[in-house]
């Protein structure tokens, strides 16, 4: 009996194909990891540099002004805390609400139509939201409340960010309220559960991780959002450490946001301008241990149900 | 329902134990899918009734339409009547929350609440609006639910930690907390090993003293332990292809596995289709 050898080599020009799609994709990928070490150390690099240059004592100085060499960090980050808190007490009612709604009481065919609404609320470009928070949350919604409040304050700024990001904190809620097992719906009601009860003492216990870790993803942003507070938080050129809300103050991404704005302005008050990468790294920091809260929060759970 | 009024004559047999349910002319829809056709059940008090049948044929819609389960389907639809005690479980004044805690049910896998074991079997008195005596019930759940000597030491610890056979039994003493009157069991022991079976069948045996149960089962064996009566269930494919659950044949569990009515009965719980 004879039998032919099977010929299984493959095309070798294919193989080399192959194998250069393998290096641009590659190269694709360590040039992110790149360019974000390189951020980071450049940021290091500037805040170190600003740091020798100051005296620390300038850290709690009267204010945040930092063309006059006062860089009060309590000014700017009690503020961001102010515009986040706002952000948050707009934002967790209305995108759990928008949540539990999607995830458990709208019919198949409305939440069809009310998803995609939602993520186009995501879509709004900051800066309207910016001005929609100077023109128009001032008037009818601060003014209403606090007659004096000025027309550039924290707490407009703050609920145009809780606007931003009701979206944010309502897609992740109700993905973490949709991925309990309708099992445990079954089981609820099976108990001569209503669907209140199912909802309040079942679905949202359950999906608790999740939950959180949107809450904590969207003070994240909330924390970063710039535009905003740019706009409508007012305060340009440095201000006061203030607890009202219906004042202006810069948060730290505000005074980062005044201070690049003019970068001609900047480039020769010298520590003024590195104050600016001091700040970044402080807001990098910040928003990385959010992420990293959100991302531990999330695995802790996960192995649940 | 006058069949419910009647009362057993001196010297009867168990046939004539009152009806719990009494199902008449059922047929189930989802949206254009006809699942079930033209069932008629009875089921009596403190027995153990058997749906028995291959997938597909329509055994767990016929039992989760005895609780109005299927009303949460969308696009399930109910005709026909199912006669609880007597009253229309389908009839517009019926809350179906208020069937649900009269007709407990359990499910093909184990599915405790993510709560301490307390709070699992605590939970359907809670939202009832219980609260005092709490303590109590969920004793006596778990007593009657064989879990007591089991867990009594660690109530508060999650369910999760306990084996899958044990929180079946969890699961059940759940359902008995309610005080219902009915258990409704869906496969209750299809994701457990042989022993915790074993285990659920015993405690079915048990709880038939005070409550009526309705089984349904894949495992003929099971059927042919437990029950006292079975209904046998078919798929019957239409010239179509559509695929409709149909009763073949309802009797006393003993009568059925051994001198079957039906030659479709025969073949099935003698191995020989399904």
């Amino acid at each position: 009996m004879t039998t032919t050898t099977p010929d299984l080599t493959g095309d070798p020009a294919r193989h080399r194909k192959e194998r250069r799609v393998k290096m641009v994709m590659l190269a694709a990928g360590v040039l992110t990891i790149v360019v974000s070490i390189a951020i980071v150390l450049s940021l290091l690099s500037e805040a170190i540099s600003f740091l020798t240059q100051i005296d620390l004592g300038q850290l709690w100085a009267k204010g945040w002004f930092p063309r006059r060499g006062r860089f009060d960090l309590r000014t700017i980050i009690v503020h961001t805390l102010l515009v986040t808190a706002v952000a948050m007490v707009v934002a967790v009612p209305l995108g759990m609400g928008a949540a539990t709604y999607l995830s458990e009481y709208a019919p198949r065919t409305v939440r069809r139509v009310l998803k995609p609404l939602l993520e186009v609320l995501a879509g709004i470009p900051s800066v309207v939201l910016g001005f929609f928070a100077l023109t128009w949350i001032t008037p009818n919604v601060m003014r209403r409340i606090w007659e004096d409040t000025e027309l550039f304050n924290m707490g407009a700024a703050g609920i145009a960010v809780g606007i931003l990001i009701v979206p944010l904190i309502a897609s992740v809620a109700e993905d973490a309220m949709r991925a309990v097992p309708d099992a445990l719906r079954e089981a609820s009601y099976g108990l001569g559960a209503r669907r209140r009860h199912t909802t309040l003492r079942v679905v949202l216990p359950a999906a608790i991780s999740g939950i959180t870790a949107g809450f904590i993803l969207g003070a994240s942003r909330a924390v970063g959002e710039t535009m905003i507070v740019a706009i409508a938080a007012g305060a340009s050129g440095g201000s006061l450490l203030t607890f009202k809300i219906t004042e202006g103050g810069q948060t730290m991404t505000g005074a980062m946001a005044s201070l690049a704005i003019g970068s001609d302005q900047i480039a020769g008050v010298g520590a003024a301008f590195q104050s600016l990468f001091f700040v970044g790294l402080l807001l990098f920091v910040f928003t990385l241990i959010l992420n990293v809260a959100s991302e531990r929060v999330i695995r802790r759970f996960r192995e649940r149900y | 329902m006058n069949r419910i009024d009647a009362q057993p004559t001196s010297g009867a047999s168990d046939t004539d134990r009152p009806l719990v349910f009494d199902v008449q002319g059922l047929n189930v829809f989802y949206g254009d899918f006809h699942a079930v056709r033209d069932v008629e059940l009875p089921v009596r008090q403190n027995e153990i009734t058997a749906l028995i049948g291959p997938s597909g044929c329509g055994k767990s819609t016929v039992l989760r339409s005895l609780n109005r389960m299927n009303d949460l389907i969308p696009d399930a639809r109910v005709e026909g009547q199912v006669a609880y005690h007597g009253v229309d479980l389908y009839g517009p004044e019926v809350d179906p929350v208020q069937v649900r805690r009269h007709i407990g049910m359990v499910f093909q896998k184990p599915n405790p609440f993510p709560k301490s074991i307390y709070d699992n079997v605590a939970f359907g008195p809670k939202i009832a609006g219980v609260r005092s005596g709490l303590d109590d019930v969920v004793e006596d759940s778990l007593k009657r639910a064989a879990l007591w000597d089991e867990v009594k030491g660690k109530l508060s610890e999650s369910a999760y930690a306990l084996s899958g056979g044990q929180q079946q039994r969890l699961c059940i003493a759940r359902a008995i907390a309610t005080r219902p009157d009915v258990i409704l069991m869906d496969e209750p022991a299809s994701a457990l090993d042989p022993i915790a079976t074993l285990r659920i069948e015993e405690l079915m045996f048990e709880l038939k003293e005070d409550y009526t149960i309705v089984v349904v089962t894949h495992n003929m064996q099971q059927a042919a332990r437990v029950s006292d009566r079975t209904a046998f269930f078919t798929v019957e494919v239409g010239e179509d292809g559509t695929r409709t659950g149909v009763l073949v044949e309802f009797g006393d569990t003993s009568t059925m596995f051994t001198n079957p009515s039906r030659k479709e009965t025969e073949d099935y719980i003698t191995g020989r289709f399904g």
